[in-house]
């Protein structure tokens, strides 16, 4: 390999998109009379749910939880990635015993419209053409994501979810349950997460698209049909992403100004540092399970996302009708969705009365620490959850279930 | 502000300024208690009298606590967090031993009556005899059981004696609706001169309210 380049991964290795058709999930299908409405102001259909479920629903029905991913999660959030072998994405927070409990609780969670994880996305094929969506899928808005919800959730027969969780943009998605749908939420947890994308949020997430846009392999979007796939721009931007997912001093601490494998550096531009070395690695596993198209698109989604703009510019006034327990929860070494960021909506659900949490964790992981074991937080969101499920007079949990 | 160490120096034996601060409070209303700690006194309330209890607590472990407890409780502090609140959101909004610690107590209690009908103060009064006499006679800063660090390392950085908190509350146009002085032990006195209570009153506990 040339020093100062990204690995290039060839198209047939890139095993992720297999799940774009065929995904290992449920699956639930809306045919043309019941399209997805969407900001655009289109309709999408045929619609794709791609989901996972966890733990049993109990007669009344009240104890379901709905889990937002984030950017690049999707529905796997406590089982093996069917694509990297991994643990589910947070399993810290949801299993037996865990804080969100699937001894006790319902859990859901779906994939979102946009992705490529088995929900209609820009890889899935577009029955109009027989051809891949590509770009011609209209633009998904945190909204659209939700509404596709919505529907899952109507065809689980389910009127009122337990709570709705979500770190990033699923706390996006969270927010936007309760502004949407106030009566079905009975309580929310909005983490590490925004109510509007702000200049510097969107400004990175542009280079990332232009990354993936200036790979020569992205051909305008039609890659697939071409036979190949964009990695070098789509590793280029996770790279890029994933700086902002860490804070300065993990970095520092992790890395440091350490050297890969070697005693002196090599005067090239190969991977000296361990930095860059992580990095790559980082960028060239992401080809291996996402679609670049997708990552156009929910990047756009998160810029689009700005919660007041629907209500007069008033936040307050997004949260009025929400009689829903917020427990609302940042990082404090978070710079992506800063603690002022969950602030801002803390002080507009107070400003609508609202009964609302907040706690800002003490942490050196950054945005990520939400993904992570972090004790306090664990601690936060099983007092949260416990006092909410006291509230909704579910049951504990059988001892020994599951 | 550090509320929550300010507390710990604070803290009175049997918690009888909770009960005191409890009775000043009318069944069924909505309360926010800042810098609440662990949640006693909202958990007081919330069962005894059936309030809508909010709090702010700046310590993380105050507030882990008082979720856990299904209270509802921001991370913040009295100086820069009362701000976001809209006028008339509470009928009690309550600082007990904090006062001392705020940055600035006139804006601290301003807000307060701006964001409820009532404020219920309680704080250390620093006119107390004994803090006189060794101020006077020692020719030291006061170290008492209540006041226990040292200048240097105390948390509480605008002490006011019973007086000087009874002049602020007619500064801002305030009327002490309800007003007692804690002794030694935590008992309210019998006397009710102000004099009197700034000499004897180790505490003071205040329920003011706007005038209009």
């Amino acid at each position: 390999m040339i020093g100062g380049s990204v690995q290039f991964v060839p198209a047939s290795k890139t095993a992720g998109l297999r799940e774009v058709d065929a995904p290992n999930s449920l699956v639930v299908q809306f045919g043309a009379d019941r399209p997805l409405k969407m900001d655009a102001g289109v309709s999408l259909s045929p619609l794709t749910i791609a989901y996972q479920t966890y733990g049993e629903l109990n007669a009344s029905k009240s104890n379901a939880i709905l889990v937002c991913h984030a950017l690049t999660g999707d529905q796997h959030v406590a089982n093996t990635h069917p694509i990297t072998g991994k643990a589910g994405w947070w399993h810290t927070m949801v299993g037996p015993n865990r804080p969100i409990d699937t001894n006790r609780y319902f859990v859901i969670a779906s994939n979102v419209v946009g992705g490529c994880m088995g929900t209609t996305g820009p890889a899935s094929l577009n029955p109009a053409t027989g051809r891949p969506y590509g770009l011609d899928l209209p633009l998904v808005t945190i909204k659209d994501m939700v509404r596709a919800q919505a529907m899952l959730i109507d065809h689980l027969g389910i009127d009122m979810l337990f709570c709705v969780a979500g770190g990033s943009m699923g706390g996006m998605q969270v927010l936007q349950w309760v502004a949407s749908f106030p009566e079905r939420v009975f309580a929310a947890m909005p983490i590490a997460t925004a109510a509007r994308h702000s200049s510097q949020n969107i400004a990175f997430h542009e280079v990332g698209r232009q990354a993936v846009m200036a790979d020569p392999d992205w051909r305008q979007g039609r890659y697939l049909e071409e036979g190949v796939i964009p990695t070098k721009g789509l590793a280029v931007a996770r790279m890029a992403a994933h700086i902002t997912y860490l804070s300065d001093e993990a970095l520092q601490s992790k890395f440091g100004r350490k050297l890969q494998d070697r005693a002196a550096p090599t005067f090239s531009f190969d991977a000296d540092f361990q930095i860059e070395n992580y990095l790559r690695y980082q960028g060239t596993s992401f080809v291996d399970r996402f679609d670049a198209n997708s990552y156009l698109y929910v990047t756009r989604a998160c810029d689009y996302f700005d919660l007041a703009a629907d209500y007069g510019g008033s936040l307050a006034y997004a949260f009025k009708s929400s009689k829903s327990r917020f427990c609302v929860v940042s990082f404090n070494s978070d710079w992506l969705y800063p603690t002022q960021a969950s602030r801002a909506i803390v002080h507009a659900l107070n400003a609508g009365g609202a009964s609302v949490s907040f706690v800002d964790i003490e942490t050196d992981r950054g945005h990520d620490a939400f993904l992570l074991d972090t004790p306090e937080f664990i601690a936060t969101s099983h007092g949260f959850l416990n006092s909410a499920a006291r509230a909704r007079g579910i049951a504990l949990a059988k001892s020994g279930a599951m | 502000m550090r509320a929550n160490e300010a507390k710990r120096a604070h803290a009175i034996p049997a918690r009888v300024d909770l009960l005191l601060v409890a009775d000043m409070v009318e069944p069924k209303s909505r309360v926010l208690d800042v810098g609440c700690g662990d949640g006693a006194l909202l958990r007081l309330l919330a069962e005894e009298k059936q309030v809508d209890a909010r709090g702010i607590e700046l310590s993380q472990r105050g507030v882990n606590d008082c979720v856990a407890k299904g209270l509802s409780v921001i991370q913040g502090d009295a100086d820069t967090d009362l701000a976001g609140y809209p006028d008339d959101a509470f009928d009690y909004v309550i600082l007990s031993q904090t006062l001392q610690a705020t940055r600035q107590p006139r804006k601290v209690l301003e807000q307060m009556l701006r964001i409820g009908w009532h404020a219920i103060v309680s704080f250390p009064n620093f006119g107390h005899w004994r803090i006189r006499f060794q101020v006077a006679i020692g020719g030291r800063m006061p170290l008492t059981r209540n006041l226990s660090c040292a200048w240097y390392d105390t948390p509480n950085i605008h002490f006011c004696t019973i007086q000087d908190f009874i002049a602020l509350a007619r500064e801002i146009d305030a009327r002490i609706e309800r007003g007692v002085a804690l002794d030694y032990s935590g008992a309210p006195l019998r006397y009710s001169e102000p004099w009197i209570w700034n000499l004897f009153g180790e505490q003071g506990v205040f329920r003011l309210t706007r005038k209009r």
